[in-house]
């Protein structure tokens, strides 16, 4: 479904994405593994058109994508940011921020997708014409989802969509993330420096450091410590020395 | 006893209505390391400033006792709680970007800081600033001492912030999300540090996080917060034996790399924690 070959993304003489590769089948989930700085992020947003200037390959369903992305490309690709704060236009209403995608794709019965989109991420109907900011942080978090899922799309690239939650909403959001992905048959790309939350969702894992992925592993073999890379070693080690309470 | 809190209510209002955010906690700390955890709008970081009287005009703080070393914080004046701002307490905030200021060079604000408190030269200063800095683990500390913050990365950020909240030596460090904004590689470092500084010096250290398995591993005890009252509190060492439903929850709604499960279990929010 989706295929990147030798990734190539530089900020002026910086490179900071350095020939990355992997592929993702129909239906799977891929996480993106790394700290701050090391490129994973960038990896997304020239995944989803945000970034235009990146050498290599990125294909969705066998489909190079251009470097400036048509129109219909996202119908079929959305993406969630990190922040339901910031990433929900402040003064309009949700029904607002939901029609904009139908509009600009002139989609029929667009009150019927609004409805159906709220019912899909289990917000009740009345949040509708309520602003973000009388929504908890959660329920904003699932605006976002219902905004990418309204065009009926086939991939979702999710950016730390859950670390700006509490761990209570995390489970939720992450148990509507897994429902929403079998029900519409989805592929996830997964950003997040949270271990334990890509395992959790993502059945094949790669690891950033300094531009490049310098591992890529099945979540189990992540999970039982089958690692071959030092810094995928120590991502573990932390992770699992610090989950488990004292 | 180094603070003391009884039956501490912080309400906001305004003009048709009341809102109680802190019911009623009773919290005490000597020279121990406390970590208080809860989601956000449990009324963690409230209590702390409340400590510090760091809230903001239209909170309504009422307490049978708030005391920080024998000063009834209440009753204190502004001269007397600067005293304790900064000096005897020290405040560590989530993000160095916005505690750093962005056009003075590190050197320069943590002699200040260190002047604030202990007088002296300006030179004597900067040499107390570079040991200081040396003290937080900081490797070239003259090098670093030149740099501005936005030279510098978020881990350093915060180990600066450290050092200058060391400066006038303290009886009290409160860390709020001291390392939320950080690797999660950078993040241990950083607690680890805090936690060896406060052992060192025989302070107190108040840790508010909402990550409770972080938290246990790093204090002495953990009180947990849930909508603005304490539901449980616990040595750390026996947090697996939690009894409230709510703790338990918490623990239970995380995933985990070790223990594989399909789906998380939701947290399903009791009527009766609010009252009971």
């Amino acid at each position: 479904m989706i295929d990147v070959e030798n990734l190539r993304i530089k900020f002026g003489d910086r490179e900071v994405v350095k020939g990355v590769s992997f592929s993702v089948r129909k239906g799977d989930s891929f996480g993106i593994v790394g700290e701050s700085g090391s490129g994973k992020s960038t990896i997304l947003r020239a995944m989803a058109g945000l970034n235009e200037s990146w050498e290599g390959r990125i294909a969705f369903g066998g489909e190079a994508a251009a470097l400036k992305r048509p129109s219909g490309f996202f119908r079929r690709v959305q993406m969630v940011f990190q922040d339901p704060y910031g990433s929900l236009h402040p003064r309009q209403t949700i029904d607002r921020i939901l029609s904009e995608l139908p509009l600009v794709h002139r989609m029929d019965n667009i009150d019927k997708r609004i409805v159906q989109a709220l019912s899909d991420v289990a917000l009740p109907q009345a949040a509708r014409f309520r602003f973000p900011h009388q929504l908890s942080g959660g329920q904003r978090q699932r605006v976002a989802i219902a905004r990418a899922l309204i065009a009926d799309p086939q991939v979702l690239l999710l950016d730390e969509p859950t670390s700006a939650l509490d761990v209570s909403v995390q489970a939720e959001i992450l148990n509507l993330l897994s429902d929403l992905r079998e029900a519409r048959n989805l592929t996830y790309i997964l950003v997040s420096h949270n271990l334990a939350v890509i395992a959790h969702l993502c059945g094949q894992v790669g690891v950033m450091l300094n531009g490049e992925m310098v591992e890529q592993l099945s979540a189990q073999d992540l999970r039982a410590g089958k690692t071959s890379h030092a810094h995928t070693t120590e991502l573990r080690m932390l992770s699992v020395g610090l989950e488990e309470p004292a | 006893m180094l603070v003391d809190i009884q039956n501490l209510r912080i309400a906001f209002e305004n003009r048709s209505s009341r809102f109680e955010a802190v019911r009623g906690i009773s919290l005490s700390l000597g020279a121990e390391k406390l970590g208080i955890v809860g989601e956000s709008g449990s009324g963690k970081s409230l209590t702390a400033r409340a400590l510090m009287k760091l809230l903001p005009s239209n909170a309504a703080i009422t307490a049978d006792r708030l005391s920080f070393n024998g000063i009834d914080v209440l009753s204190a004046s502004e001269k007397q709680m600067r005293q304790i701002r900064g000096k005897r307490a020290g405040f560590i905030l989530q993000d160095p970007k916005y505690s750093l200021n962005p056009v003075m060079n590190i050197g320069r604000q943590v002699a200040e800081a260190w002047r604030a408190h202990k007088g002296g030269s300006k030179r004597q200063a900067l040499e107390a600033a570079i040991h200081l800095l040396d003290q937080v683990k900081i490797r070239n500390p003259r090098d670093v001492a030149a740099a501005y913050p936005h030279e510098v990365s978020g881990g350093m950020g915060q180990r600066v912030m450290i050092a200058m909240m060391l400066a006038p030596d303290p009886e009290l460090l409160i860390a709020d999300e001291p390392t939320s904004a950080l690797d999660a590689t950078v993040q241990a470092e950083i607690l680890r540090l805090i936690e060896e500084l406060v052992s060192e010096r025989n302070m107190g250290l108040i840790l508010i996080s909402h990550d409770l398995p972080l938290v246990s591993h790093f204090c002495d005890r953990v009180a947990v917060m849930y909508s603005g009252r304490v539901m449980e509190e616990l040595k750390a060492s026996d947090l697996l034996n939690a009894r409230h439903p709510y703790t338990k929850g918490l623990l239970n709604c995380m995933p985990s790399l070790t223990h594989p499960r399909d789906r998380l279990p939701v947290l399903n929010r009791d009527a009766s924690w609010l009252t009971a």
